[in-house]
């Protein structure tokens, strides 16, 4: 396994460019060179040093430390007996906290969930720990996953650890920062519109959203199912195909989950992108791009295809135009979904209860002092999508334009092995500059196509701006693609300045 | 609810109007204030205005995604399982009120216990 080296700029708050990665770590850890006790403590340090410097960027709702700890040592007593503890042997993980831990309080950042303690863990979470993974905490995340800044959290904003005025991007915004800061060299998050690729890009770290179905979602709770999918944030892209490798792959536990193993990414990844054929989406990139897009965004987008064709692909620019209806689709989709998940939060059988005189009272004052603003704008839209009357006009007319953009994207793809944009339109903006939601909902522009068509997709990394704050470049693939997906990111890496 | 002549207009954007709002809140369990109602209002038309760009595609014979995977029905055996005292204590642990081994709430029907 390589130690592959962390590509990071020059700039002010860029963590320590020899910061440790997963893959490092378990080479180290299973050869008994490191002991996964010293690797938590160090790294639980680097969180209690930022939380005690008056620099702390908000990154856990919960810190499992103790836990860790007691963890490493039995792993490190299990090395010392001989045994193998996995691929993941010591890595310190972080969860974003929509993803359930038996044991661990899960609130997906909600008042309406504060105090929930689930009693049985995610698929994921399974995977990781009997790979050998040392949880160290729960990750913020805007509210059930809704938004694009981390600042919709019942518990406040997480912070950039590349500028803590500036928000981390979201909504798995906790689970990037604690990677871009050091915390962790590996943790999950969850993909519904670009909840992971998007932070990625915003923090400097690399993002996955696989194949729909390619990670079993059993144990996150829902948001939009149809969209939802769970995926890894890494200093490499051969971390990020590591911990793939790991938790992807069939589960019976979720009824969506396809029946075949992970595509062998780790095995094709050092196979270069000679003869690949890649793609630049017109209406996301340069002169030809929608408005409201940073030009140092733009111009970092046609360095990295400029880059790729140096290294010998074949590249040209396509036009994708149903990208840009993409937006309200996933506007109508997205919110009908979560307006029939989140019926379940009523003051029941878990969560937050306020007192009324019948239970529909109790209910109605349970969810409404419960759930943040967006979690309701984003329940009442799409309750309004689903109603009578308006049903055909907004939530089935988006289902509709759903398959046109799946058609379309199968049309480019016959010509294409993989697509590029920007990952997001903008770097990492200041907390509160986006106060209107559908401001806010424009930095999705680039991400929700591949969560609408369930085509997996990757943020990288690509240099920065002027200001030093990072830029992302995303590369799409087809359905089941993340072979040529991983060649490619892996490729771009190395090309990254 | 009281509510101002002057907002019972579309508002919103799209058609949308506040009394729309406040149906759909009533029918998705949120309590609204006025202020809520207004602000609501506004930012729900603006979303569903640009919605109405979906309306430029002829999708006449194009069927519906509801799932990006040709998705079937997974069965599997419909067993019943005997959870033990442990497990029960644990589901219960969670809930707001509990009773008998039973999630409790106030009455169903009407505003007296």
């Amino acid at each position: 396994m390589s130690d592959t080296p962390t590509s990071g700029g020059g700039h002010a708050h860029t963590p320590d460019p020899a910061l440790d990665t997963a893959s490092g770590i378990a080479a180290a850890v299973r050869a008994g060179d490191r002991s996964a006790e010293e690797v938590f403590r160090a790294h639980h340090e680097r969180v209690l040093a930022h939380t005690e410097a008056d620099v702390d960027l908000n990154v856990f709702n919960t810190l499992t430390a103790d836990e860790g700890l007691a963890a490493a040592r039995a792993l490190d007593a299990r090395i010392a007996a001989g045994d193998d503890p996995g691929r993941l042997a010591g890595v310190p993980i972080a969860l974003k906290d929509n993803l359930c831990t038996r044991g661990v309080e899960t609130t997906c950042s909600s008042k309406i969930l504060q105090g929930w303690v689930p009693p049985y863990d995610a698929t994921v979470v399974e995977r990781l720990e009997g790979a050998g993974a040392i949880v160290m905490g729960k990750t913020n995340l805007d509210e059930f996953a809704m938004g694009s800044s981390t600042e919709n959290s019942a518990f406040g904003p997480t912070r950039n650890p590349h500028d803590p005025e500036r928000v981390p991007g979201g909504s798995s915004g906790g689970s990037a920062a604690a990677v871009a800061a050091g915390y962790v060299p590996l943790s999950l998050g969850s993909d519904t519109g670009g909840s992971i690729r998007q932070p990625a890009a915003l923090c400097g770290v690399v993002g996955v959203k696989p194949s729909y179905g390619s990670v079993s979602r059993y144990g996150l709770i829902a948001f939009a199912s149809s969209l939802d999918q769970i995926g890894p944030f890494t200093h490499t892209v051969a971390d990020a195909a590591l911990s793939l490798s790991v938790i992807g792959g069939h589960d019976p536990a979720d009824s969506t989950s396809i029946r075949s193993a992970f595509p062998p990414v780790l095995q094709h990844l050092e196979d270069g992108i000679e003869g690949l054929r890649v793609g630049v989406i017109g209406e996301l990139s340069g002169d030809s791009a929608l408005e409201g897009f940073e030009p140092e965004v733009l111009a970092r987008t046609t360095a990295a295809a400029d880059a790729l064709a140096g290294a010998g692909a074949k590249v040209e620019t396509v036009s994708v135009p149903s990208t840009v209806a993409g937006l309200s689709a996933y506007y109508m989709i997205a919110p009908a979904e979560a307006s029939s998940n989140l019926a379940r939060y009523d003051g029941v059988r878990y969560g937050h209860r306020e007192d009324g005189v019948n239970t529909r009272a109790m209910m109605a004052a349970s969810r409404t002092a419960g759930f943040g603003e967006e979690v309701k704008r984003r329940i009442m839209l799409g309750t309004y999508a689903l109603s009578a009357g308006y049903w055909d006009a907004f939530y089935g007319r988006a289902q509709r334009v759903r398959t046109v953009m799946i058609r379309e994207f199968d049309e480019v793809y016959a010509n294409f092995d993989l697509l590029l944009s920007p990952t997001s339109p903008c770097v990492a903006f200041p907390l509160g500059e986006k106060s209107d939601p559908m401001t806010m909902y424009l930095n999705d522009v680039c991400t929700i196509p591949s969560n609408l068509t369930g085509q997996p997709a990757i943020s990288v990394p690509f240099g920065t701006d002027d200001g030093g704050l990072p830029i992302g470049v995303q590369i799409l693939a087809p359905y089941g693609g993340e072979v040529d997906l991983f060649r490619a990111a892996r490729a771009l890496e190395d090309l990254a300045p | 609810m009281e509510s101002d002549p002057a907002s019972q207009t579309d508002d919103g954007g799209a058609g949308l109007t506040r009394d729309d709002v406040a149906k759909v809140a009533e029918l998705a369990l949120l309590e609204l204030t006025d202020a809520d109602l207004d602000r609501f209002t506004d930012q729900l038309g603006a979303v569903l205005q640009r919605a109405e760009e979906l309306a430029a595609f002829d999708i006449a014979d194009v069927p519906r995604t509801l799932h990006p995977q040709p998705l079937h029905n997974v069965y599997r055996p419909d067993v019943v399982i005997e959870l033990t005292e442990d497990q029960r204590e644990e589901v219960l642990a969670n809930a707001p009120a509990e009773e008998s081994g039973r999630f409790k709430v106030p009455p169903a029907l009407g505003e007296e216990p």
